[in-house]
């Protein structure tokens, strides 16, 4: 059997954390159930962003989580795409950006 | 998509007891995942019991227009199976004195039953409360014959209750076929014309959502605003309410999970959302389900099943309100999907 460190069936166990710090377990899912609630955000929209940082963070227990979550919501895979795309946006962004600190010290180090 | 029937493709699956056994081994049989009947166990609420008959829902017959992925009837234009005027008739003698408050009609597509409109007219005139007419909506422009159908139904004040899958075109038609979807705007833009679905309206529409694949409803609520928006933005139509149903596994629906590698996921994903509060308000325990040749179940998908009621009186023609109301439910791993999450009922969400 092969084994990899990614296992499909430990995303059901994830709330066993809590077997092992049960305040801080408990806290934090209180905390994350509270994030995902209706508010100024619909809940909805909350999903697409965690879809969008699922990939990011190229977490795959998130990635089918909240895949999953966005079909129970009828998001299409048009939306779903173009949030992921908004995710590597700001990945690649990110990463550009940087080049001005580059741009920055060869200026300052070039003659 | 497939555009026949299980039953006519000869599909192993077209046979019910090939689809309990399914059921009832694998993962089940294993021990992974716990049976219903342990799960209902677990809060004493097993054997689940009948309770006061609200509604008596009356399946027409298996013959549909559309061939759609999940249906748990396995309908199609190539079933035969229709209800007869002298059932019909054996129907109306027991809604003339049944004290069920909703009559439910259902198919396949019920008005493809040649003797629909003379049976909603004759049950119209007992002056049940709610007279639901489950209709798929491509059945109205399918043929000139069923134009006058949102006239037809304004006139016996029949409550339509249609299917829509999703507010566009691309998830409707995976799901129902092609072209489904622009026949769909096309009905609901009839009924809204004769009155359907405005609001502040008597004459009710509202909507049935499956989901198009192995996962369950999201909160009925938030599909509800979202198709009201979509569908109102996009062509101006309007509906008062969504119910979200959880697709059961049972005939094509099942095959569907088994074909995809989806059953396993699937039945853990219902045994994990299984809800014991649901269990208090289950749909079986408040309906009695009459098949197209008179038979007695639980509900339409204990029907699809062939598992009758257990109860003496088991067929139309000998219908006793009094015996049915203390019978015992006959369960199995589908009914998972009746109590999952916020748990389901051909009204939607039950908790």
């Amino acid at each position: 059997m092969s084994k990899t460190y990614y296992d499909p069936a430990d995303l059901r166990k994830f709330g066993k954390i809590t077997d092992w710090s049960k305040d801080l377990g408990e806290k934090f899912f209180e905390y994350y159930g509270k994030v995902f609630e209706e508010g100024a955000l619909t809940a909805r929209e909350k999903s697409l962003i965690a879809l969008a940082v699922a990939h990011t963070e190229q977490c795959p227990y998130c990635i089918d989580a909240y895949t999953k979550d966005g079909l129970q919501r009828g998001v299409t895979k048009e939306e779903m795409m173009e949030a992921i795309h908004v995710g590597a946006a700001i990945k690649s962004g990110a990463t550009l950006v940087h080049g001005v600190q580059m741009m920055n010290k060869v200026n300052k180090l070039d003659m | 998509m497939a555009l026949k029937s299980l039953k006519k493709r000869a599909n192993s699956l077209a046979d019910s007891k090939r689809q309990l056994e399914i059921l009832s081994n694998g993962i089940f049989k294993s021990g992974e995942l716990l049976t219903f009947k342990e799960s209902v166990a677990l809060t004493n609420q097993f054997p689940i019991k009948s309770k006061q008959l609200e509604i008596l829902q009356i399946n027409l017959g298996y013959m549909c227009n559309q061939v759609c992925a999940h249906c748990h009837v396995d309908a199609g234009p190539d079933r035969q199976e229709i209800m007869t005027k002298e059932t019909m008739q054996q129907c109306l003698e027991v809604i003339k004195t049944t004290s069920a408050h909703t009559l439910d009609l259902t198919g396949g597509a019920p008005e493809m039953n040649p003797n629909f409109e003379w049976f909603v007219e004759e049950a119209s005139k007992v002056g049940i409360k709610d007279f639901i007419v489950r209709s798929n909506l491509t059945i109205i422009t399918s043929n000139k014959k069923y134009h006058h159908l949102p006239e037809f139904f304004k006139k016996h004040n029949v409550h339509v209750v249609s299917s829509m899958p999703h507010w566009t075109q691309g998830k409707t038609d995976k799901q129902r076929g092609n072209g489904v979807f622009s026949k769909s705007i096309e009905a609901l833009e009839m009924l809204n014309v004769v009155g359907y679905g405005m609001p502040n309206s008597k004459l009710k529409l509202d909507l049935v959502y499956n989901p198009s694949g192995a996962f369950l409803p999201g909160d009925q609520m938030g599909l509800e605003n979202k198709f009201k928006k979509a569908l109102k933005e996009d062509f101006n139509i309007q509906f008062h309410s969504l119910f979200a149903i959880t697709n059961l596994p049972i005939s094509r629906f099942l095959d569907y999970l088994i074909a995809s590698e989806n059953y396993e996921d699937y039945m853990t994903e219902l045994v994990d959302a299984y809800n014991p509060e649901a269990v208090k308000n289950v749909m079986c325990t408040n309906t009695i389900s009459v098949s197209w040749d008179g038979w007695l179940y639980d509900c339409d998908f204990n029907q699809m099943l062939n598992l009758k009621v257990a109860s003496e009186s088991k067929h139309i023609s000998t219908f006793n309100e009094d015996l049915l109301s203390k019978r015992t439910i006959i369960t199995s791993q589908h009914c998972y999907g009746c109590t999952a999450g916020t748990g389901s009922s051909c009204q939607g969400a039950v908790v």
